[in-house]
């Protein structure tokens, strides 16, 4: 983590979140996924031009899920009470995995504090031939080698042992917001037409967690969706590939601008 | 002392070479391992042997439920106690249990619990269990709101038994407008309700609460932790302002009795060692899916387990934690009467078919179980209880 990310913390509505950021310029509201709120080289690079906000979603890190929060979609409004709270307007919303699941039931709810969307390797919509990973049922290891598809970093990243509490604590929050239906809504098809922003939908075609093919409804779906493909890269795009996916992102912000 | 026969009804052909390239025999293990030539024979003979229990005297008969596993072939265990109660006559028959949280209409369980209640003329007893973890794998129920839907359904049911129908139910996860069950249960003021758990102390405290005062039945588990439990049961009801009774707490043992102690070990050593080790198997994330405990517990299981992954259990590694008894009759009582009185239990829960075992040896197990165990603890049993 770069030593400029500052942390505050934001109450929405009587609950508190903690909110990582760091840089300045235009605003990219940067949803986190299953694995928690790590500030990672992607989002270092993203600080270099734009101000970079990364909140922990309730029930991760340290803090529980509230008993009202059954599903992504009760979080996805609840991001639209935060973006109220934090008086954003204007924002580049991004989001991975979970996260990026996340950001399109945002959109598909509300885009009018939205500038443009980004969903990395996102969830959230099943494709049949082309089945998620069981991230509830693979173990630390095989779910670490499961992000990469450079098993060297995979290997590199297991020898640092991870915070137990906290890894169970998300885990926890991830099953109440993705177990059944696993990972997805099968009613956001019938929606995506509501995400009017420019979008820029980005996979790893070597995504083993949630394959590659994913993106057909989303891409067919959102009227203005721009697909970019990074090759030779797994799920974990920001960790495995972050400079490219930094110039990808950079690229499609910078057009949303013109 | 009451003294019950356990079935889990395995399917005792499994391949046990499974181990070689799945490494669970629940949910993942494909079902081609189970010849389906075979099942009819199965619980002809399964079904044959809890009710030969009733005609040997046991004081009850029980099932449960299991999902999706080599362990157990009852995902619907009141079929099999529809069964029993035309094929035994005095008999308990103990459901231990239904899996309430895996189901999302409870009231269709109040209804089946009535029925068998009628039907085995007021012999059942019911057991009520949230369901292993592999379990929330294999019906889709998020696990993050397994206790949750446990009470929800638990009011739900005792309610939908004892309250005039038809009456409105509207739960944060079930929602009812009309409650009225046919039949209702003969049983007054409702059928017994019995708690198997490896046991949590919320668990026990809410056993043991006085609005309930239900049965806790400690399961598969070593002496030491089973001994502690229903200590704590009777630390809880001391605390409710009553004194627990033995017969709210119940022992499950995996138990075999044969001609001689020499003969008990030989004969048993493949099945038991099997049971622990090749069909009560799963890696920790299905036995443990988010959510189902809390997160201390959840991390109490994670490192214990690390510590002894290594081992398999063997017969002796089994005997020594006081996970299961066998010798002949006259150690198998001394041991089971032992620990009674160390546990002070009222309810002796022997599962005298294990894993693999084949027919010839439950039979003489059972066979000697209630000619030679049974009768010796009932008459020392009950002078030993200080409790009861």
């Amino acid at each position: 983590m770069a030593d400029n990310v500052t942390t505050e913390t934001v109450d929405v509505r009587g609950l508190k979140l903690k909110v990582q950021q760091a840089g300045s310029g235009e605003t990219i509201l940067f949803l986190h996924g299953a694995g928690g709120s790590n500030w990672t080289g992607l989002l270092d690079r993203l600080a270099t031009k734009y101000r970079v906000l990364l909140p922990e979603h309730p029930g991760f890190g340290r803090s529980q899920i509230p008993d009202w929060m059954m599903s992504v979609g009760d979080l996805a409004l609840f991001y639209l009470d935060f973006m109220t709270a934090s008086k954003l307007d204007n924002v580049h919303l991004a989001g991975h995995s979970l996260g990026g699941w996340l950001t399109a039931e945002i959109a598909i709810r509300n885009t009018t504090k939205l500038r443009s969307v980004s969903l990395l390797a996102p969830a959230g919509i099943a494709v049949e031939e082309a089945p998620f990973g069981d991230v509830f049922l693979w173990n630390h290891e095989q779910s670490t080698r499961a992000q990469f598809h450079d098993q060297a970093l995979a290997e590199k990243r297991l020898t640092v042992a991870p915070d137990l509490d906290i890894a169970l604590q998300n885990k926890s929050a991830v099953a109440r917001l993705a177990w059944n239906p696993r990972f997805s809504n099968p009613q956001l098809p019938f929606w995506l037409h509501r995400i009017d922003k420019p979008t820029l939908l980005l996979w790893g075609r070597e995504d083993r967690v949630i394959p590659y093919a994913c993106h057909v409804p989303y891409k067919n779906g959102i009227a203005q969706a721009q697909m970019e493909t990074i090759d030779l890269c797994g799920h974990a795009i920001h960790n495995e590939k972050p400079a490219e996916a930094a110039a990808v992102i950079e690229k499609f912000l910078s057009g949303v601008k013109a | 002392m009451n003294i019950f026969f356990f079935h889990l009804m395995p399917y005792g052909d499994l391949d046990l070479s499974y181990t070689d390239k799945y490494d669970s025999a629940w949910v993942t293990l494909p079902n081609t391992y189970f010849d389906r030539s075979k099942g009819t024979a199965i619980y002809d003979r399964y079904i044959g042997e809890l009710s030969l229990a009733d005609e040997l005297g046991f004081d009850g008969i029980c099932v449960n439920e299991h999902h999706q596993t080599a362990y157990g072939l009852m995902p619907a265990p009141n079929l099999i106690a529809g069964a029993l109660t035309r094929t035994t006559k005095k008999a308990k028959i103990a459901i231990l249990g239904r899996a309430l949280p895996l189901v999302n209409n409870p009231v269709a369980i109040a209804e089946e619990f009535a029925m068998l209640d009628q039907m085995s003329g007021g012999r059942i007893i019911t057991g009520f269990v949230r369901g292993i973890g592999s379990e929330y794998f294999a019906s889709g129920i998020d696990p993050t709101l397994s206790h949750a839907r446990y009470y929800e359904a638990h009011e739900l049911i005792l309610r939908a038994w004892t309250e005039p129908g038809p009456f409105r139910y509207h739960g944060r996860h079930y929602s009812f407008d009309y409650v009225n069950i046919w039949p209702r249960p003969v049983q007054l003021p409702h059928p017994p309700v019995w708690i198997p758990s490896q046991g949590s102390i919320e668990t026990i405290e809410w056993c043991a609460a006085k609005e309930r005062k239900y049965t806790y039945l400690q399961t598969f588990s070593p002496i030491e932790l089973a001994q502690k439990n229903f200590d704590a049961y009777r630390a809880c009801a001391e605390k409710a302002g009553y004194k627990a009774q033995a017969s709210q707490l119940g022992w499950a043992i995996p138990t075999y009795v044969a001609e001689t102690d020499e003969i008990a070990r030989r004969e048993l050593q493949p099945h038991i060692e099997a049971f622990f080790n090749k069909f009560l198997r799963f890696p920790i994330e299905m036995r443990m899916p988010p959510g189902y405990s809390s997160i201390a517990s959840t991390k109490m299981l994670i490192e214990r387990k690390y510590a002894v992954r290594a081992s398999q259990q063997t017969i002796d590694t089994l005997g020594d934690l006081g996970m299961c008894i066998y010798g002949s009759a006259k150690t198998v009582r001394e041991k089971l009467l032992h620990h009674q009185k160390e546990m002070g239990i009222g309810n002796l829960i022997a599962m005298l078919q294990i894993a693999t075992q084949p027919a010839e040896q439950t039979e003489k197990s059972m066979r000697l179980f209630a000619a030679e165990v049974a009768p010796y603890l009932r008459a020392n049993a009950s002078t030993a209880v200080a409790a009861e």
